[in-house]
């Protein structure tokens, strides 16, 4: 490689290069990340200048916070839930959609077509339909289930939510998935066939180990996407009822901007965040384990 | 067993034209909603519209300020978008370049910080630069989308870089040029299909994020369309017609883009996720 001579013009290049990037991602992620966990040890309450510190105060008030561990709860119980359903409903929509199948592409293109639309717009159509399409379709045609709104009750509101994002990510997952299975070599599918493999024992034995690297892209982010859950979750149930579908995300934003207790909210953010990565990261380690070569 | 095989090829494209349907009839029943008037939504949510009565489009448009929040979003997207494609290539292609114990620690960095959710910076994002005054402005949004976007964009621009043969950037520094020409003239076009993909990925994100607009822009002329729409359901939850409507709105300029170019959007997130 040629490289400049002169220590000027190479720190010049150096700051043309890579200057605008790493300035702002290191003045917009990293001082943010690092100023908030100095946050955590203080007492500001967004208003004042001054804040004292506090020690490990705020990490008390964590651990007391009972509806903070019950939306901590209550998140796990979704991302879950939704995490192994949006992977199943894509694994089978992508499977389905690579046979050769007539229209698929047209399939594929009409099932991504909610990861078109933001979370907002989404949970508003939705409300919509719980509210009002299901209520009065129940009505008129007698089904008890659909007679009053899923979201006036705690279990049927938290169900609404995983249908939602079930349909809203299985489409994008599903295209992760149909680039996974079209690497999977042919020649090697070819000759189970000539073996007489069933359609059942190529998945499990060929497709699905072959399969571990989009498995491991998927879920990781499905999980990313379904623990920060926050636009759907507003507008869909704002919560509610009684703050029964409120997620971990929600609760920290009111913790900190509409209780004004900083210190508190981003104790509990660091705690997500904890909980976060440590999750992902070992979803990620032992995943790695199952990779094969084809 | 050939007549088999195509029964059941039938049978899967049935279930699957089934599975569509459902899956698309919230957008149809938004498209039909929008036109009717609010008793009618609300007494038969299913029935078709007995008129195209504009009413609703008319009423949501003015009342979102639809053309102010377009024209935000359009702008704030489109920079974020450019200044994330070039500038991420450029820094990709430095730490390729120049492999020193610095520039792979930095990478390491960035892509370590991925994992940070955005809920765990947000609390001290508002208060930096809301100390610094430099809140509902959306310059600073693009700017710090620059800044949450340039770790993905640099990861993913890496991993190509790297099948770039550096004999090709060797070549043109003989023939005269300076690394930045070298860098514009050779390496960013051969980048392109990357650079689609890194910004369809981008678009979709930034196009319809919320929650940090929402932190970042507070006056109502600063609005996005996100924004628009959630206010605009906030202030009229009972108006059915004009909110369909503005859903409604709200969609139609990304289901544009996507009829003419979803080959590419779905090719864009495909590639996205094998680096």
């Amino acid at each position: 490689m040629i490289s400049e001579k002169g220590r000027w013009s190479r720190l010049r290049l150096r700051l043309l290069f890579t200057g605008p990037t790493l300035f702002a991602f290191a003045t917009v992620m990293i001082v943010p990340f690092l100023y908030g966990i100095y946050l955590t040890f203080t007492d500001w309450d967004g208003i004042s200048t001054t804040s004292t510190m506090v020690g490990f105060e705020n990490y008390a008030s964590v651990w007391k916070d009972a509806v903070f561990w019950k939306s901590f709860y209550l998140t796990l119980k979704y991302v879950f839930i939704s995490v192994a359903l949006v992977n199943v409903v894509a694994f089978l929509l992508a499977y389905f959609l690579s046979s050769g199948l007539k229209g698929q592409s047209f399939f594929r293109a009409g099932f991504f077509i909610p990861n078109l639309v933001g979370g907002i717009v989404l949970g508003f159509v939705w409300q919509f339909i719980f509210s009002n399409v299901l209520v009065s379709i129940g009505q008129k045609a007698g089904i008890s289930v659909f007679g009053t709104s899923w979201l006036a009750d705690p279990d049927k509101a938290f169900l609404a939510l995983i249908i939602v994002t079930v349909w809203q990510y299985a489409g994008y997952m599903m295209v992760i998935y149909v680039a996974g299975l079209m690497n999977v070599p042919k020649d090697i599918m070819e000759a189970a066939s000539i073996d007489g493999a069933t359609a059942f024992r190529k998945l499990r034995t060929m497709i699905l180990p072959l399969m571990v690297p989009s498995f491991i892209v998927c879920v990781f982010l499905s999980l990313q996407r379904t623990f920060m859950v926050y636009d759907l979750n507003l507008t869909l149930t704002k919560g509610g009822p009684f703050k029964s579908t409120e997620m971990v995300s929600m609760h920290v934003y009111e913790k900190a901007f509409l209780s004004r207790d900083y210190g508190v909210g981003q104790a509990e953010a660091l705690v997500l965040f904890l909980l976060v990565a440590g999750i992902t990261l070992l979803q990620v380690y032992f995943s790695k384990k199952l990779e094969v070569e084809a | 067993m050939k007549r088999w095989k195509a029964s059941m090829e039938w049978s899967k494209f049935i279930v699957l034209l089934v599975g569509l349907v459902a899956f698309v009839f919230p957008f149809i029943l938004l498209i039909v909603n929008s036109f009717k008037e609010n008793k009618v939504i609300t007494a038969s949510p299913l029935s078709l519209p007995g008129s195209f009565n504009l009413a609703n489009y008319e009423s949501a448009f003015t009342k979102m300020n639809y053309v102010s929040a377009f024209t935000n979003t359009v702008i704030i997207t489109v920079l974020s978008v450019l200044l994330i494609s070039v500038l991420a290539a450029m820094t990709a292609h430095f730490f390729v370049r120049n492999q020193s114990k610095f520039n792979q620690y930095t990478f390491f960095l960035m892509v370590a910080a991925m994992i940070i959710p955005f809920q765990a910076i947000m609390i001290p994002l508002v208060k930096v630069y809301g100390n610094l005054h430099l809140l509902d402005n959306k310059w600073t949004l693009i700017y710090m989308y620059l800044g949450f976007g340039s770790p993905l964009a640099v990861f993913i621009y890496h991993g190509f870089v790297k099948s770039i043969p550096a004999e090709l950037e060797e070549a043109a520094m003989i023939d005269g040029c300076t690394r930045t020409q070298t860098f514009f003239r050779i390496v960013f076009p051969v980048l392109t299909p990357t650079s689609v993909t890194i910004a369809i990925l981008n678009v979709l994100w930034i196009w319809n994020d919320f929650l940090l607009p929402s932190l970042v822009l507070t006056s109502s002329e600063q609005r996005t369309l996100p924004l628009s729409t959630f206010y605009f359901y906030g202030t009229y939850t009972v108006d059915y017609g004009p909110l369909m409507a503005g859903l409604l709105l709200t969609i139609l300029p990304i289901l544009v883009v996507y009829l003419f170019a979803q080959k590419f959007i779905i090719q864009g997130v495909m590639q996205g996720s094998i680096k």
